[in-house]
């Protein structure tokens, strides 16, 4: 039994620059000047005040051609189509679930663009319609893909494939979704014994690899049997390298993951979440990514 | 909220192991600093994992109540700030307020805690009244823990100025205040016990919770607990039932749990102590 650890704080160093890859980042805090320049356009994060162009929101500035916008650090979930989320069923209504997905209006889930169990393609009767609660109750986690998006920003998901669906036991992990790199495939196994999902609206799903794909499942029966020690160790260490790099502002992808984890091993599970620990296993996840861009 | 407590259950059932890796008796990392605001007697701000809690001390002087004409008191006054969660918007903090207040009078109303004899300065007329004032800052799990500590690290940091009584021939009594400003009383903070929060999750019991893991608890145990182990008083919190074997062995994990966070507490405030004029301030903006 450790003791107790109880310590004085120590004040915050500014983050070495050095590090970063040769071209510098334009930050700006809400109410900064942009440019005084009047020939650009203004995007998103920006207005014009004063015949300058002011930032709204605190993050990069992103320039193309005559175009000024500002990308937040941390956001609202903004759905574009083929996205993948990993959101939580927060109302059953007639023929549609309501998904929280971290965005600023609830996502829909439609009940035509939910599997049915064995992979019938038929059209929604009525006792599809009342037997909903039994696929998706208040509280289910689902992974899902974005299908359309509403003329108000409301994102329409589907899980019209075997992969997306009720998600079984693991952590969920919720980060802004400004960190999570947009990339091929969000859902990794990764070679530490553990699967991730990566949804774009931050929301990252870590759970024990499954040892066969059960095909016919088709994501509506969960596997609730006991997780074992090991798996259970190394999600909760996943889990602390996550949340180690979203404190130091690292884009979240497979391959940092991996290396963070890698550089955690030296280290206690509960220790990663200690200021100095963290610098240090992102330091080397950082220096890592960069010999590998070459 | 299923899957996580499927999870949360049968992690910490089977083995002593939690999400984030931490054992079922393991605190997260606890940072504390005294002296933070300048214009109180004493303060404190402690920061708990994601939950942060500042406490100001003020002595100001009063009339001691009719039942206790020889001692002074501590008032409590506890401000759930908007910050803190949405749900603390307005006067939604109120009643959380009001629950910490009434622990907090419970926990001190045991006339070892603090010496208010000492707070006396004139029987019936004048007395140090202490006024306890604790702010919200954020809420991450485990505030109760976390306000009895910052609370025994402001009162240990308060300085009460040295008064004395001059009485006249006509036997009318003024008071002087020494010209020292570090000529000041200090109070014994040995006995100011610490609230142990235990969570029952599943069969077994964890200590500081953080907010998913309270979610998933349908019971817990607040104990307050002393240096020596001892353990003054008990509430239980939540809706769901504890049977008295489980309660029987919260408690002994919350003395075991108690002492060695006392013993932690002490060390740290006996160093910032010992570091003086030296110590660097961080306060908020470090």
């Amino acid at each position: 039994m450790a003791a107790i650890e109880i310590r004085l704080p120590v004040a915050r160093k500014l983050v070495v620059q050095s590090l970063a890859q040769g071209s510098d980042k334009h930050l700006v805090a809400p109410g900064d000047t942009i440019t005084t320049d009047t020939g650009y356009m203004r995007g998103h994060g920006t207005y014009m005040g004063d015949e300058k162009l002011v930032a709204s929101v605190a993050g990069a500035v992103e320039r193309v051609n005559k175009l000024i916008c500002v990308k937040a650090l941390k956001t609202r979930y903004n759905g574009e189509v083929g996205d993948i989320v990993v959101g939580r069923v927060t109302e059953v209504q007639q023929k549609r679930w309501k998904v929280e997905t971290n965005a600023r209006l609830d996502s829909v889930l439609l009940l035509s663009s939910m599997n049915l169990p064995g992979g019938e393609l038929r059209r929604r009767s009525a006792e599809d319609e009342l037997a909903m609660r039994d696929y998706l109750q208040e509280g289910d986690l689902i992974s899902a893909e974005v299908q359309a998006v509403f003329s108000d920003g409301a994102v329409s998901l589907h899980t019209r494939s075997l992969k997306y669906g009720k998600l079984g036991q693991g952590v969920l992990v919720q980060v802004s979704p400004s960190l999570v790199k947009r990339q091929k495939t969000h859902f990794h196994d990764l070679p530490c014994g553990a699967s991730v999902i990566l949804g774009n609206n931050g929301f990252i799903w870590i759970y024990p690899t499954p040892e066969q794909k059960d095909e016919e499942a088709g994501g509506f029966v969960t596997n609730l049997e006991p997780v074992s020690v090991h798996d259970r160790e190394v999600i909760s260490r996943l889990r602390n390298c996550i949340l180690a790099l979203v404190a130091q502002k690292l884009m979240l992808y497979d391959t940092s993951i991996v290396y963070c984890y890698e550089a955690s091993l030296p280290h206690q599970i509960k220790d990663i979440l200690k200021p100095e620990v963290m610098q240090e296993i992102v330091l080397e996840t950082r220096q890592r990514l960069l010999e590998l861009e070459g | 909220m299923d899957s996580l407590l499927f999870c949360l259950k049968a992690s910490v059932t089977l083995e002593d192991l939690r999400i984030d890796g931490r054992g079922c008796e393991d605190y997260r990392c606890i940072e504390v600093e005294t002296d933070v605001v300048s214009n109180t007697s004493g303060s404190a701000r402690v920061k708990l994992g994601h939950t942060d809690i500042l406490v100001g001390v003020k002595a100001e002087m009063g009339t001691p109540k009719l039942e206790n004409p020889k001692e002074g008191y501590l008032e409590f006054f506890v401000d759930c700030s908007a910050n803190a969660t949405p749900e603390f918007e307005g006067r939604g903090g109120e009643e959380l307020a009001t629950e910490i207040v009434n622990t907090l009078y419970r926990i001190f109303s045991n006339e070892s805690t603090i010496d208010v004899k000492s707070l006396c300065i004139n029987p019936r007329e004048h007395c140090w009244v202490l006024y306890v004032d604790v702010l919200l800052l954020e809420c991450g799990g485990n505030l109760f823990d976390a306000i009895s500590i910052a609370v025994k690290a402001a009162l240990f940091n308060t300085r009460i100025p040295k008064v004395r009584v001059l009485e006249d021939e006509e036997g009318s009594k003024e008071i002087e205040l020494s010209d020292d400003p570090y000529d000041c009383i200090r109070l014994n903070v040995e006995n100011v016990p610490c609230i142990i929060t235990l969570s029952k999750i599943g069969c077994r019991h964890v200590v500081d919770a953080t907010l998913q893991e309270e979610a998933c608890s349908l019971a817990s145990l607040l104990l307050s607990v002393t240096s020596r182990g001892t353990l003054t008083c008990m509430k239980k919190l939540g809706n769901g039932s504890l049977d008295p074997e489980s309660i029987f062995e919260m408690m002994e994990t919350g003395k075991r749990v108690g002492k060695m966070l006392h013993t932690s507490l002490q060390k740290i405030l006996d160093k910032e102590e010992s570091l003086g004029t030296t110590r660097q301030k961080v306060g908020f903006l470090g």
